[in-house]
């Protein structure tokens, strides 16, 4: 017997939370418990008060177990909204990423070149080494990622990503 | 302004919301709060022999009165002991509030001696759950957590309380709201009542599948579900959570459906055209094979958690609302339409065929006492003193949903999500204490009794008569049966070796007890059990290798339920063994 997977689809859900002790932990162990995959997840507290935080989570799964995740997600006592950016139609999803390279001669010349190319920003540089800060949707990250594997990556850092619904509406 | 301290808000926060009863057992992290209830006389305490024993108590004073049941336990080993009953209550839907001593919130994750990390061992088992960390926000934590326990879909809420809180003092802020962040779905838009009530009269096979949520909604959805039933003509079946919700005795009961379910229930689900699911939730022991489940119906489906619809499932037609009120909506709607249902003569024809066909009949025995001979009989002899029966878990709880009969709500009291062997006795005690002048008995199993056989000592403590009805099989009855469908009778530890004398136990404890082993005698034994005033254990020993029939096989569909032990084969492919 074999274990049977259904085509997943990816998702960018965003959730407004309450900002206390233990909401992040429900969340993330609510996925977990209930076999969701969660791709990543960010968390920032949004309101003048703190009272609020607001969490952007990307998430995989065939359709039925999206509606699944929203309406768990929902069930919580501390979330408030939950909002399905890929289904709410036009969005932005912006993620930023650190990305740090050594090498020396054509290499770093090549370095600097694609990071020109993808609008990635030196922020720091030694005479082996850079560290380059590039935002953008996920996909331009992970080409750029890729890219900076044949020009001596050495290590990443990604802050997950965050997404606002296009227009004056709010998600 | 004058101060308390934290053990005393809360007391007085359990006050305020009518609690009379609280269930549980000391530690040295709740010793503020048992010195707090030590000097107030209008809650009363339970101390019960384990701490497992208090939430199952808790559910079954909450089941059987309507009312949340209130659990208190010390930090550690007392909170870890109560986590069964949490995990049983969360998928039961029933709702409790437990109150958890915590070690310091200085020693808090520091390893100190009895810390646990309650809020994290209960996070995914609780619906919601609190570390206080200040006195002054208890007040208003205690007015959340029973207004988030009891309203919307039941549930338990874990408050967790550490020591220096208890002692610690704050002002009496005794009237300061509590948040409003919790908003439980009430009445349905009138467009899906309207949609649902065309549907529903327009069915040629229509049926009402009723679960759990009818019982929770209150008695008022029972009456009502009453009342559609007689509107639409429509026959009701009822999930196991749900017994009693519609009479036994009504002319539309199908009786029980799912895996030991009737064999009317279960084909009338299979071939109805339009489903109308009233707070039950489509739930695998139900459904059965998925893609084979009731192909051809329209499908509604009310639930006031919106999380179980499409759970498992897809219907035609969701309603996220109240049960009980939407029940009552769609009544208004037919009286006001003056609605008249199509002609079910055909339908009820078919639903006549299938009832011939006496599923529940099984071979009777002049020698032993057959497991369902014994609940019909007991049923005979207690029916009108309208009983609260609890349950253990194995084929005695299958036997009793099935030959048991319940007219109201509130009356059956079983595990049903978690299976929870062990639940019957403390349901028992927790039943009994909400509903002193009632019949309670625990209709249970030789190896589930076990699970919770302390418990015996709280209800002579307090001289609750409650009635434990051992349906003695020397077996895991349940584990039995399907080592034979499923293992070739591979009887793998399976046999309830080295039992107890159940009468020299019950009379250890200062409770009657009485055996039984005759088929001839049983009516006068169990009047005898019905006559004393007092805790009675039946030892009813019955055939060893009864089955409980009708089964359909887990990952088979409705329709290919085994009537009888003899079309029972030995062997599954894995597909159907890695189903539970
Ligand atoms: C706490 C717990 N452990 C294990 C099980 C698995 N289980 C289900 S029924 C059963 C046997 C119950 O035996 P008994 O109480 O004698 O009831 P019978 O089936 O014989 O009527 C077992 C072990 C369970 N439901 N709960
Ligand atoms: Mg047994």
């Amino acid at each position: 017997m074999h274990i049977k997977e259904e085509l997943a689809e990816r998702h960018v859900l965003t959730l407004t939370v309450d900002n206390e002790a233990g909401t992040l932990a429900r969340i993330a162990g609510m996925f977990t418990s209930r076999g969701y995959n969660i791709d990543s997840l960010t968390v920032a507290d949004i309101s003048e008060d703190h009272a609020t935080s607001r969490i952007t989570i990307v998430t995989k799964g065939p359709p039925p177990v999206i509606d699944q995740i929203i309406a768990q997600c929902e069930r919580l006592v501390p979330v408030h909204k939950v909002t399905d950016l890929t289904e709410a139609g036009p969005h932005v999803e912006r993620e930023l990423a650190l990305v740090k390279v050594s090498g020396a001669g054509d290499q770093r010349v090549e370095a600097m070149r694609l990071a020109d190319i993808y609008r990635a920003r030196v922020i720091d540089a030694t005479v082996n080494s850079f560290i380059f800060e590039i935002t953008g949707g996920p996909d331009k990250i992970d080409t750029f990622v890729t890219l900076m594997r044949e020009v001596g990556l050495v290590e990443v850092g990604r802050t997950g990503i965050v997404g606002l619904m296009r227009g004056s509406g709010a998600s | 302004m004058p101060e308390k301290s934290g053990a005393e808000i809360l007391i007085d926060g359990l006050i305020e919301q009518g609690v009379d009863t609280v269930f549980g057992y000391p530690g040295g992290a709740v010793l503020p709060i048992y010195d707090a209830l030590f000097q107030q006389k209008k809650i009363k305490h339970v101390l019960v022999r384990h701490e497992a024993g208090a939430a199952h108590a808790a559910e079954g004073y909450a089941r059987s009165t309507g009312k949340p049941g209130v659990v208190l336990v010390t930090s550690g080993p007392g909170a870890t002991n109560a986590v069964t009953g949490i995990a049983d209550a969360f998928l039961d839907s029933i709702p409790l509030v437990v109150i958890t001593g915590q070690v310091s919130t200085l020693l808090i994750g520091t390893d100190a001696f009895q810390e646990a990390d309650t809020v994290g061992i209960t996070r995914h088992c609780s619906k919601h759950n609190y570390l206080v960390k200040d006195p002054a926000e208890l007040a208003a934590t205690v007015r959340e957590a029973f207004a988030i326990a009891t309203r919307g879909r039941p549930g338990p809420v874990v408050i967790d309380i550490p020591k220096n809180v208890q002692v610690a003092t704050a002002p009496t802020d005794i009237k300061s709201k509590a948040a409003q962040r919790f908003h439980p779905a009430g009445e349905a838009e009138y467009a899906l009542i309207n949609k649902a009530v065309e549907l529903l009269a327009n069915a040629k096979a229509p049926i009402l599948y009723t679960g759990g949520g009818i019982i929770n909604s209150g008695p008022d959805a029972s009456a009502a579900l009453r009342e559609l039933a007689e509107l639409s003509g429509a026959p009701v079946t009822s999930t196991l959570m749900g017994l009693g919700a519609y009479p036994a005795s009504g002319e539309a009961w199908l009786g029980m459906l799912g895996m030991h379910g009737t064999y009317e229930a279960n084909m009338a689900m299979n071939q109805c055209d339009v489903m109308l699911c009233l707070g039950a939730r489509f739930d695998d022991r139900i459904t059965g094979r998925l893609d084979a489940f009731s192909p051809d119906s329209i499908k509604i489906h009310v639930d006031i958690d919106r999380s179980s619809i499409n759970k498992t499932v897809r219907v035609d037609l969701p309603i996220v609302a109240d049960v009980g009120t939407a029940i009552r909506q769609m009544i208004d709607v037919w009286k006001g339409r003056k609605v008249k249902p199509q002609p079910l003569t055909e339908w009820w024809a078919k639903v006549k065929g299938w009832r011939a066909v006496e599923c529940l009949n099984y071979p009777a025995s002049k020698a032993e006492i057959m497991p369902q001979f014994a609940i019909e009989r007991l049923y005979a002899a207690t029916k009108d003193k309208s009983p609260i029966i609890t349950t253990e878990v194995g084929q005695h709880q299958m036997w009793a949903a099935q030959h048991f009969h319940f007219e109201g709500p509130n009356k059956w009291l079983t595990s049903g999500g978690l299976g929870t062997m062990g639940y019957g006795m403390p349901a028992a005690i927790g039943a009994q204490m909400g509903n002193p002048d009632a019949l309670v008995i625990d209709i249970a199993g030789e190896a589930s009794i076990q699970m919770n056989i302390q418990e015996m000592g709280t209800a002579t403590q307090y001289r609750l008569p409650i009635k434990v009805f051992i349906l003695n099989n020397e077996w895991m009855g349940m584990v039995r049966q399907w080592q034979e469908l499923t293992y070739e009778s591979r009887y793998s530890e399976s046999y309830s070796d080295s039992l107890p004398d159940f009468v020299a136990l019950a009379e250890a404890y200062g409770w009657k007890g009485i055996r039984c082993d005759d088929p001839a005698k049983l009516d006068e034994a169990i009047a005898e059990m019905l006559a004393y005033d007092g805790p009675v254990m039946f030892d009813c020993r019955v055939s060893k290798k009864a089955n409980c029939f009708p089964m359909i096989p887990s990952g088979a569909a409705h329709t290919e339920m085994i009537l009888h032990s003899d079309e029972v084969s030995g062997t599954m492919d894995d597909e159907a063994k890695a189903l539970v």
